[in-house]
């Protein structure tokens, strides 16, 4: 068993599924010769060749659109878009054409798809370079949107992204590419989509959060060193496990949902929803939301604002367990 | 190469038959079998049935909003017959012909202009993709599929419809030069049928004709008389074979005309005038081919007239069937959004079922 960061994890996926599956191909921005702006495809063009691993136009909807008729006749391409703030242009093939394919064609057009991206704030980058932006891909039927948070379920998570038969939207947080290491098995493995995992159990709080802010949760918690805080890594955010979600708050009866996108009408007021429709009468506060300011997200030398620190998180626990109906 | 006798930067249009279908261009005349050039004129001939149907139907209330392809038979047909079984058809959404060329029945053609999603699932083995209305879009996967096609080495070629209008776009940019620099083999043909909606092709690019685009991507671009069959045949075939060699893409400009609206919704006499019209109804394609397989002594005017009748009465029978189809079913909508349908979808037609058992509906 290898020690690896989030990127190398990654990379070893890649590799690995591409040697099981030469239906694999690999492309995008600066993907092939350098392999990747951050690496994360390094080797794989020396390694797999030309043909199956290059470097694309920069052409964010011919990399998505190319993928779609690659899927359609039987490659299973993962492309890179370089960072998620330009996924725009990509968007129209995603929402338009990748998602609704299946439906389109009454169930004859498959397209195994992964489009990988990072994400996120917190390494002090440019305009454009630094969203959240879960939900524009969560609301969208016929998506899966996953995200991991960890060196070890990156791998799992990837490779199951890359065999699933429909389009996953796969959004890494670039915080954690390089931010710590983890023991990850050498051989392939899967963790399935549409689970969450319960990163701790606790009985007082649950704290639902996913990529780079489970870390600052897993931080927060030993703030608040009385408090029984159940804390949730969604790794899927769609599907969402509804069922790991309710069960949990059935416990607890208290809820903080913390995450980078931004707070309206993001991707915590849909799980809110589903908590007072499930669960309603559980609860012992009103769940709250810890999200991303409805601003755009600051640059720099403001960025500070905005990103949500262990402390604020620690600091809204206390608060929803201080209250008294 | 026919793409290398015609330049056009100079304006230089390849034609086979004029406009009264006689060949004015004999070294250049494509060697098609006697089947193929009926099956053409057949296809043809049902295509124009079945679309001056379509609007009627429309106008009866009894089909929804339809994008018309009078006038434009042969810039479809033509590269259709020219392709292989196995080629792809990557459509924008004027390409009815060129449909059933490649397979599609009439009846799914028809199935989606009437409101059905069924209407875009063609059998197994049809190398056709869904039609596509977002403009533009469908460059990529055209380009896409060739490439899928050759890291699999499958020798196919795909044969991607756009009009005039959609070479607008920046996807048609981004399609095109991802194609070209992979080598793909595809073939973009554009139907230049003057108009989109009602901006005039003038107004859309500044460029003289839309073939000469193909230089930037440095491929072959060539402008063809698209409402010469022959032409559009011998065209295309020269593409696919330069596709098959690994020399990439090639881009057709087909000059042709859109002699009805847009779609039905749209009233082309408020942007062009009557006379316009007049010039290219004189420029009719199939009046052109027909006159050209009645020369070589393939068709006559009874057999032609028994044909239409024969088609005639198929359309109306098919689109019996299609009215007869009925509505889609409630599990069909939520089916095929995922191979496996999740949860939640699960649980908002359970409960959708629920309230329409406890209504009694």
């Amino acid at each position: 068993m290898a020690t690896l960061n989030l990127l190398e994890a990654i990379n070893q996926t890649l590799d690995q599924m591409m040697e099981k599956d030469d239906k694999i191909v690999v492309y995008g921005e600066d993907v092939g010769f350098e392999g990747g702006v951050f690496r994360a495809t390094a080797g794989l063009q020396k390694k797999y060749g030309e043909e199956r691993v290059f470097d694309s136009p920069i052409a964010e909807a011919a990399i998505v659109g190319g993928a779609i008729g690659m899927a359609a006749n039987g490659l299973k391409p993962v492309v890179e878009i370089q960072f998620s703030g330009f996924m725009f242009p990509a968007y129209n093939q995603i929402v338009t054409h990748l998602a609704r394919y299946r439906n389109r064609s009454r169930g004859k057009y498959n397209l195994p798809v992964v489009v990988r991206m990072p994400y996120g704030g917190g390494v002090k980058a440019l305009e454009h370079h630094s969203e959240s932006l879960e939900t524009l891909f969560a609301h969208i039927p016929g998506l899966k949107l996953v995200i991991p948070s960890t060196p070890y379920d990156a791998k799992g998570l990837l490779a199951s992204a890359i065999d699933d038969p429909d389009p996953v939207i796969f959004m890494e947080p670039k915080r954690n590419y390089r931010a710590f290491k983890q023991e990850v098995p050498d051989e392939l493995y899967k963790i399935p989509l549409g689970k969450a995992k319960i990163v701790q159990e606790g009985s007082d709080i649950t704290v639902i959060c996913w990529g780079a802010l489970v870390r600052e949760v897993e931080k927060a918690v030993s703030l608040v060193p009385s408090v029984s805080v159940e804390v949730i890594d969604l790794r899927t955010i769609a599907p969402l496990d509804v069922d790991t979600i309710i069960e949990s708050v059935k416990k607890t009866g208290r809820v903080l949902i913390v995450h980078e996108a931004y707070k309206s009408f993001g991707p915590g007021a849909e799980i809110i929803s589903i908590i007072n429709e499930k669960a309603f009468l559980y609860l012992e506060a009103a769940p709250v939301r810890l999200a991303g300011f409805d601003v755009t997200v600051p640059l720099p030398k403001g960025e500070h604002h905005f990103l949500i620190e262990p402390k604020q998180i620690a600091h809204e626990i206390k608060k929803i367990m201080a209250f008294q109906p | 190469m026919l793409t290398k006798e015609y330049d056009p930067l100079k304006k230089q249009m390849f034609q086979i038959l004029d406009e009264l279908g006689k060949v004015i261009n004999p070294k250049a005349v494509p060697k098609i079998d006697k089947e193929t050039l009926l099956r053409m004129y057949r296809t043809m001939s049902l295509g124009r049935i079945a679309d001056d149907k379509a609007i009627q139907f429309q106008r009866q209330g009894r089909m929804l909003t339809y994008a018309p392809n009078h006038g434009q038979e042969a810039c479809q047909i033509g590269p259709m017959a020219a392709s292989r079984p196995q080629d792809w058809l990557v459509l924008a959404f004027r390409e009815f012909n060129a449909m059933l060329y490649k397979g599609v029945t009439l009846e799914q053609a028809y199935l989606y202009w009437y409101g059905n999603e069924a209407g875009s699932r063609f059998d197994d083995g049809v190398n056709v993709l869904p039609v596509n209305i977002p403009i533009g879009s469908q460059l990529s996967h055209a380009a896409g599929l060739a490439y899928a096609a050759k890291v699999q080495k499958k020798d196919e070629v795909s044969i991607v419809y756009i009009g005039d209008g959609g070479t607008s776009h920046g996807e048609f940019h981004e399609g095109l030069n991802f194609a070209a620099v992979l080598d793909a083999p595809m073939i973009v043909v554009i139907q230049n049928n003057q108009w989109a909606i009602s901006t005039p092709r003038h107004k859309a690019t500044k460029a003289e004709t839309l073939a000469q685009k193909a230089i930037a991507y440095g491929i072959p671009g060539i402008q063809v008389d698209g409402n010469d069959v022959l032409a559009m045949y011998a065209v295309t075939k020269e593409a696919i074979e330069r596709a098959r060699k690994g020399d990439g893409p090639t881009l057709i400009e087909a000059v042709t005309y859109r002699i009805g609206p847009h779609t039905t919704s749209d009233n082309p006499k408020l942007y062009r005038s009557d006379e316009e019209v007049e010039l290219w109804v004189k420029k009719d394609p199939i009046v052109r081919f027909r006159n050209y397989i009645m020369e070589l002594g393939l068709l006559t005017e009874e057999q032609d007239a028994a044909l239409q009748d024969e088609q005639k009465q198929y359309v109306l029978d098919t689109f019996k069937k299609v009215e007869d189809s009925g509505l889609v079913p409630l599990e069909d909508i939520f089916r095929y959004t995922y191979e496996t349908m999740p949860k939640h979808l699960q649980e908002q037609l359970n409960d959708y079922k629920k309230y329409l058992k406890s209504e009694g509906l």
